[in-house]
C-alpha cells in the first residue's frame, strides 16, 4: 500500500490511471452495451459451408465475394439478421425481377440458413440473429406494443397487421404468419421499403412489445369471421354478399306466387 | 278493382265485439279498419326493396337505444383499466367515448353483439335505400304524381347518410378520426367560409373536445327524428297514390292489381320483418364488424393502411382518391381544387342530379301525364342508359376508393389502377350509356319480333314444294299485352324557323333547344307493334300455320327431321 501511495506522484501515473479508465470504461461497455446478441458463436466449418452455398446461389447477383453487381446489392455488412429474415422467408434467392421480392416457401433448410448468415456476417458486423428471449411475446407488453405499432408501423401494414399497398406494385406483406424471429429481423435490418427500426429508434423492450401485440392479434375475433380484417370496405362487400343477397332471395320467395 | 272476399259471416265473440264497438265508438275505428285493411298493394318482390330498408330503421332503433345505455359521449381524457380486457388495450390513454366501446364491447353482456347488429343493420338500411331507388329510377315509378315522394326518399338517402357518417364517428377510434379529419378537410376547403365552418363544427381548432358530444345528438336525436318523419310522410304518400304496378293483362292507369292489406300484407310484411331482423341478428353474431379495438384511440398522428370510410361513404374517398394535387393562391388565400371539386362539388353535382332527375326528365319530355304503370326498363332506353352511366360513375369512384386493396390483391401497381380509373371515370359512363342504350333497343326488337312471329318452336317443316320452314307459335293475348302495351313517345315536334311569308319566329332557337333534348331522350326509338302491324305479320305468316293447305303438303317433323341430317350427311 505504501509504495502505491508513493507513486501516486510518479509522473507516468496520469498515464497508467488513463489507460486503467479506459480499459474500465471498454469492459463496462462491452458487457452493458446493447449488442446484437449472436445465439452461438459460428464455427469456421459453418463458415466455410456457407461460402460453398453462397458462390453457388447467391454469387450471380452478389458477387463471388458478395460485393454486389449491377443486378444485386452489397451484402457486406448486412448482418446476419438480414441473412436470415430474407433467406427463412423465402425471399432469397429472388424468383424474379420484381418492384420487391415476393416472400415463398423457403429454399433452404434452418441449418443452411444459419451457414448462409454466418458466412454474410463473417464478411463485416452486422446485426445478428436475435435470441430467443429477445423475440418472445411473453415478455412483452402488447397494448405499449399496439400504441408503437399503430404510431410506426400502421400506415403501411394496417391496423393489426393486414398489410396494406404502397407504390408502383410494392406492397407492405401481411404479418400474420411471421414468427416473432422474423418479425424482429425485420424491423431491425428494414427489408426492402421498409425502414429501419435499428435499437436507438425502436429499444429491444419495444421491439418484443411490438411482437407481442401482433402475436394476440392471432387469438381468435371476438366478433366472430374477422372477415381479413381489412376495414369497412371488406364488411361493405360482406354487406352486400350475404346480407342484401339474401334479403333479396327472401323478397323473390315472399313476391313469388301471386300476380 | 279490387280483390273481393266476400267470407261467410261468423258469430262474432261478443267479447271482441264490444271492444270493437268500444273503440269504434270513441276513435271511429272501422272507418280505419275498412280503409285500410282493404287497401290493394300489387305483389312483385322488388316492392319489398323498402321494406328492408324500413325494417333495417327499426332495428337501428332498437339496437341503438340499447348502445345509448353504455355509451359515454364524452371526449374526456381516461385511461382503460388495466384488469379489463382486450390485453392491448389495458393502461392506455384515451378518450371515454372509445373506453365506454371497448367496454361495451368486451364487459357489457351482449353488447358487442349489439353493436354487430347496429352496425350491420346500418349497411343494409344504406344499401336497401339505394336498391330500393334503383328500382324506383329505372321503372319510372318517381314520374307524375310522385315527384315529390322522390324527393322525401331522397333526403332520407341523404338523412341516411349522415347518420351513418356520425354514427361511424362517434367511437373515437383511429378510423373514426380519420374520417372527421377528412370532413373537417372538405370544410376548410371550400372559399371564404371554410375555416370558420370548420371552427364552428369542431368548436375551435380540430378536433377540439365538442365533436362526439356534438355528433351524438345529431347522432340519436335529430337525423333519426328527421328519419322518422319523413318515413311517415313517404309511407303516407304511398297510400295516397297508391302503389305503382308492373303493366300486364288487366293493369290500367286507374286500377291497382293486387292484394288487400289485411290479412294477405300485413301476413307477409310482418313476416318479412322477422326475416330481416334474423338475418341482421345472424350477421351481428357471427361476422365481425368495425372491432374499433384494433384501430386504437384516436390520435391525430396516426392513420392506418386501408382506412376507409363505410361503403355508402366510399364514392367520396375515392373521388378524392382520384384527383390531382391542384391549388390555386389567388391574393395570397390558397383555393384547394385538390378538396373543393371531390369533395364539394361533384358531390353535389351528383346528388343534384340525383335528387331533380324526376323534374329534368318531366321538362325535357314534356311528359305531364300521370303513370301508375311502372314502364320496363328496356322500353325506356335513354332513362335507362343515363340511369347505367350514372352507377358507372359511382362504381369508378368506389373502386378508387379501394384502390389500395385491389392494388394488393390483384397485385397490381397502386399508381397503375389510380390512373386507369382517372380515364375509366370520364370514358365508362359514356360507354356504359350507349352500350346499355344499343342493349335496350336489341331487346325492344327482340320484343317486336316475338309479338310480330311468335315463339320458335324448333319444329322444321318441310312442305312438298321444297321449302322448309320453322313453325311459329303465336303469343296468346295476355303475353302480348306486355309486349305490346307501352308507349313509346316521339321526339317534340316544332314549327318551323321561318312563318308563311318568310319571317323569322320569335322563341324559335328555345323551342330548337328543348327540341335537342327531347331528340336526346326520344330520337332512336322502336315502336311497339300496332294491332294493324300484327294482322299483316299473321296473314304473311298463314303459310306458317298448320294444317298446311292443299298447296303446301305437311311431311311429318320426324320426316323432315331425318331429311335434313340425311342432306347435311
Amino acid at each position: 500500500m505504501k509504495a502505491l501511495a508513493a507513486g501516486r506522484r510518479h509522473r507516468l501515473a496520469p498515464v497508467v490511471l488513463m489507460t486503467l479508465a479506459l480499459l474500465f470504461t471498454g469492459v463496462v461497455y462491452a458487457a452493458l452495451a446493447p449488442s446484437p446478441a449472436q445465439a452461438e458463436t459460428p464455427s469456421a466449418g459453418e463458415v466455410e459451408a456457407g461460402e460453398k452455398l453462397f458462390i453457388a446461389n447467391c454469387s450471380t447477383c452478389h458477387g463471388m465475394n458478395a460485393q454486389g453487381t449491377d443486378h444485386g446489392p452489397s451484402l457486406i455488412g448486412v448482418g446476419a439478421a438480414s441473412v436470415h429474415f430474407q433467406v427463412a422467408t423465402g425471399r432469397m434467392p429472388m424468383d424474379a425481377n420484381q418492384p420487391q421480392a415476393e416472400a415463398k416457401p423457403p429454399q433452404f433448410d434452418e441449418a443452411e440458413t444459419q451457414q448462409l448468415a454466418a458466412y454474410v456476417a463473417s464478411l463485416g458486423a452486422g446485426p445478428g440473429i436475435p435470441s430467443e428471449e429477445q423475440v418472445d411475446p411473453a415478455l412483452g407488453d402488447a397494448a405499449n406494443g399496439g400504441l408503437i405499432f399503430r404510431t410506426n408501423c400502421a400506415m403501411c401494414h394496417n391496423a393489426v397487421g393486414a398489410g396494406g399497398a404502397l407504390t408502383n406494385g410494392k406492397h407492405a406483406p401481411p404479418l400474420y404468419d411471421s414468427t416473432p424471429t422474423e418479425l424482429y429481423e425485420a424491423m431491425l435490418t428494414g427489408p426492402q421499403s421498409m425502414p429501419v427500426f435499428n435499437d436507438a429508434t425502436l429499444t429491444p423492450d419495444d421491439k418484443r412489445d411490438i411482437i407481442a401485440y401482433l402475436m394476440e392479434q392471432r387469438e381468435p375475433s371476438p366478433g366472430g369471421f374477422s372477415l381479413g380484417a381489412l376495414g369497412p370496405v371488406s364488411e361493405g362487400l360482406w354487406a352486400f354478399a350475404i346480407g342484401m343477397s339474401v334479403l333479396i332471395g327472401f323478397a323473390v320467395w315472399i313476391g313469388a306466387r301471386s300476380s | 278493382m279490387t280483390a273481393a272476399t266476400n267470407a261467410p259471416a261468423e258469430k262474432a265473440d261478443p267479447r271482441l265485439a264490444a271492444a270493437a264497438d268500444f273503440l269504434d265508438t270513441r276513435v271511429g275505428i272501422s272507418k280505419i279498419v275498412k280503409e285500410f285493411a282493404r287497401k290493394i298493394f300489387p305483389d312483385h318482390w322488388s316492392f319489398l326493396l323498402g321494406e328492408i330498408a324500413l325494417y333495417s330503421f327499426i332495428v337501428l332503433l332498437i339496437s341503438g337505444t340499447f348502445l345509448t345505455m353504455f355509451f359515454v359521449p364524452s371526449m374526456a381524457e381516461t385511461h382503460y383499466p388495466t384488469d379489463a380486457l382486450p390485453v392491448t388495450m389495458q393502461g392506455v390513454q384515451m378518450s371515454e367515448a372509445y373506453a365506454s366501446t371497448i367496454h361495451m364491447s368486451f364487459h357489457v353482456r351482449g353488447g358487442l353483439l349489439m353493436r354487430q347488429i347496429h352496425h350491420w343493420a346500418a349497411l343494409l338500411f344504406v344499401g336497401a335505400m339505394v336498391v330500393h331507388m334503383l328500382r324506383i329510377f329505372f321503372t319510372g315509378a318517381f314520374r307524375r304524381p310522385r315527384e315529390l315522394n322522390w324527393l322525401v326518399g331522397f333526403t332520407l338517402l341523404i338523412m341516411g347518410l349522415l347518420a351513418g357518417f356520425s354514427g361511424y364517428s362517434l367511437p373515437d377510434d383511429v378510423l373514426s378520426g380519420n374520417g372527421l379529419r377528412i370532413a373537417d378537410g372538405v370544410a376548410l376547403a371550400i372559399p371564404i367560409i371554410g375555416s370558420y365552418v370548420s371552427f364552428a363544427l369542431f368548436g375551435g381548432e380540430f378536433p377540439g373536445d365538442d365533436i362526439i358530444p356534438r355528433l351524438f345528438t345529431v347522432h340519436i336525436l335529430l337525423v333519426p327524428g328527421l328519419i322518422l318523419a319523413l318515413i311517415a310522410v313517404h309511407l303516407f304518400l304511398i297510400v295516397w297514390h297508391k302503389h305503382t304496378q308492373y303493366p300486364g293483362p288487366g293493369r290500367t292507369q286507374k286500377n291497382v292489381v293486387g292484394f288487400p292489406l289485411f290479412p294477405i300484407y300485413t301476413a307477409k310484411a310482418g313476416g318479412f320483418f322477422f326475416i330481416v331482423f334474423g338475418v341482421i341478428a345472424l350477421m351481428g353474431a357471427t361476422m365481425s364488424i368495425n372491432s374499433v379495438w384494433n384501430y386504437g384511440p384516436y390520435d391525430p398522428s396516426v392513420v392506418s393502411a386501408g382506412a376507409q370510410p363505410d361503403w355508402y361513404m366510399l364514392f367520396l374517398e375515392g373521388s378524392l382518391r382520384l384527383m390531382p394535387g391542384l391549388e390555386v393562391v389567388i391574393g395570397g388565400f390558397t383555393l384547394s381544387l385538390a378538396i373543393l371539386i371531390p369533395g364539394v362539388i361533384l358531390p353535389g353535382l351528383l346528388f343534384t342530379f340525383l335528387g331533380l332527375y324526376p323534374f329534368i326528365e318531366r321538362a325535357v319530355t314534356k311528359d305531364t301525364g300521370e303513370h301508375h304503370l311502372l314502364d320496363r326498363p328496356r322500353n325506356a332506353a335513354t332513362r335507362t342508359a343515363l340511369g347505367a352511366g350514372f352507377l358507372a360513375v359511382w362504381f369508378v369512384l368506389i373502386g378508387a376508393g379501394a384502390n389500395d386493396l385491389i392494388a394488393t390483391h390483384f397485385n397490381v401497381s397502386l399508381n397503375l389502377i389510380t390512373w386507369i380509373f382517372r380515364i375509366l371515370f370520364f370514358v365508362l359512363p359514356v360507354v356504359t350509356f350507349l352500350v346499355t342504350k344499343r342493349i335496350c333497343f336489341g331487346l325492344q326488337r327482340k320484343d317486336r319480333e316475338l309479338a310480330l312471329h311468335g315463339h320458335e318452336t324448333g319444329r322444321i317443316v318441310r312442305f312438298a314444294s321444297g321449302e322448309f320452314i320453322e313453325v311459329h307459335q303465336p303469343l296468346d293475348e295476355y303475353e302480348r299485352w306486355l309486349l305490346v302495351s307501352h308507349d313509346s313517345p316521339a321526339p317534340l315536334q316544332i314549327d318551323p324557323p321561318e312563318d308563311a311569308n318568310g319571317v323569322a319566329r320569335p322563341g324559335y332557337k328555345k323551342e330548337r333547344r328543348w327540341q335537342k333534348l327531347s331528340q336526346f331522350f326520344y330520337e332512336d326509338r322502336i315502336e311497339p307493334v300496332t294491332p294493324a302491324e300484327l294482322a299483316a305479320a299473321q296473314s304473311h305468316g298463314e303459310h306458317d300455320e298448320l294444317p298446311a293447305t292443299e298447296a303446301h303438303e305437311e311431311i311429318t317433323s320426324e320426316d323432315s327431321a331425318g331429311q335434313i341430317e340425311a342432306r347435311t350427311h
